[in-house]
């Protein structure tokens, strides 16, 4: 079985509110030092074992740029890797 | 005249654009069910307020995928009319059919306050009950309103003049402090570029009659009734 995991977050250049905010309240807890925050989306896709490692990778790039992530907006980075059941 | 209302799964302001529509202006309206597939009876289509599919990934994401969705871009390419209030101009924006991006809120808040908005352009069959530079007082209540471009986009809006509505002060002066999410040039709503599909985030159908506090928004749906 192939496994995609799949990390979602903004492009650079676009003020992540949630990001942030996080950061706002990591200074207020005394963490100042925090130079930048990244915030994002995490999704793990189980393909079967019947693909190919090039389909597996073609349908997991197809998935994110298609639903997964908005490409206005938002940059996409996975990896894939062959799970023993 | 026959308007259709889009119902989504999580859309709740389908009954307040229906209730404007055949009770104040007493126009014919139909409600569609998202998996409807054909749309030629209609002559203006309504993708309405609400959280379609619980918001769940992004706003939008998942109703753009809805089988009347297809149907609806075909139908916005013919040159139908497509109006899409708050999450309606989220899906209009995912689905491609209008450029750029809603995101959060600036201050990471859900507002839900009546706001200022300035029609930036008078001419087009959503707007022309309106005079140049009207000011409008209408309700806005969303948590992703933020509206995103890059500058290449905000530019060939403004050069093609396709902002619909920018949020202002009492005075149309459009200021930072008169922004409430962050949005880009203070939009509140854009066309697409020949200006049959209009998406915006204020609630036109909540600003309908006078009992409500603001009948301003009622001049959009009689502007798309004076072309029929």
């Amino acid at each position: 079985m192939w496994k995609a995991k799949i990390i979602v977050t903004y492009k650079p250049g676009i003020l992540d509110p949630e990001a942030k905010t996080i950061q706002h309240a990591l200074g207020s807890l005394g963490y100042g030092n925090i130079q930048d925050i990244t915030a994002g989306r995490f999704f793990e896709l189980s393909l079967d074992a019947g693909l190919s490692q090039a389909a597996a990778e073609a349908q997991t790039r197809e998935i994110c740029e298609k639903i997964l992530s908005n490409p206005v907006i938002q940059k996409y980075s996975y990896e894939l890797s062959e799970t023993v059941l | 005249m026959k308007f259709g209302i889009v119902v989504f799964p999580g859309s709740n302001c389908d009954h307040d654009t229906y209730h404007v529509i055949r009770k104040v202006l007493g126009a014919d309206v139909f409600y569609i069910w998202h998996k409807e597939t054909s749309l030629r009876l209609f002559d203006a289509i309504i993708l309405p307020g609400g959280f379609s599919y619980g918001d769940y990934l992004r706003v939008g994401a998942v109703a753009r995928f809805s089988p009347v969705m297809k149907e609806i871009v075909q139908y916005a390419k013919e040159g139908g009319p497509v109006l899409g209030i708050c999450n309606g101009f989220q899906i209009l924006l995912e689905s491609g059919l209008l450029p750029g991006a809603l995101i959060p809120n600036e201050k990471m808040r859900f507002l839900c306050q009546d706001v200022h908005l300035k029609v930036t352009n008078h001419a087009t069959r959503y707007s022309k009950q309106y005079t140049e530079g009207q000011i409008l007082r209408m309700p806005i209540a969303h948590y992703s309103g933020n509206y995103f471009a890059d500058d290449d986009t905000l530019k060939r809006l403004q050069d093609q003049e396709r902002i619909a509505l920018q949020y202002c002060d009492a005075e149309g002066n459009v200021t930072a402090a008169a922004n409430p999410n962050g949005s880009k040039l203070n939009i509140a709503g854009i066309y697409n570029e020949y200006k049959n599909v209009l998406g915006m985030m204020p609630h036109p159908e909540r600003a309908a009659e006078a009992v409500l506090g603001s009948e301003d928004g009622l001049g959009m749906f009689k502007s798309l009734l004076e072309r029929n």
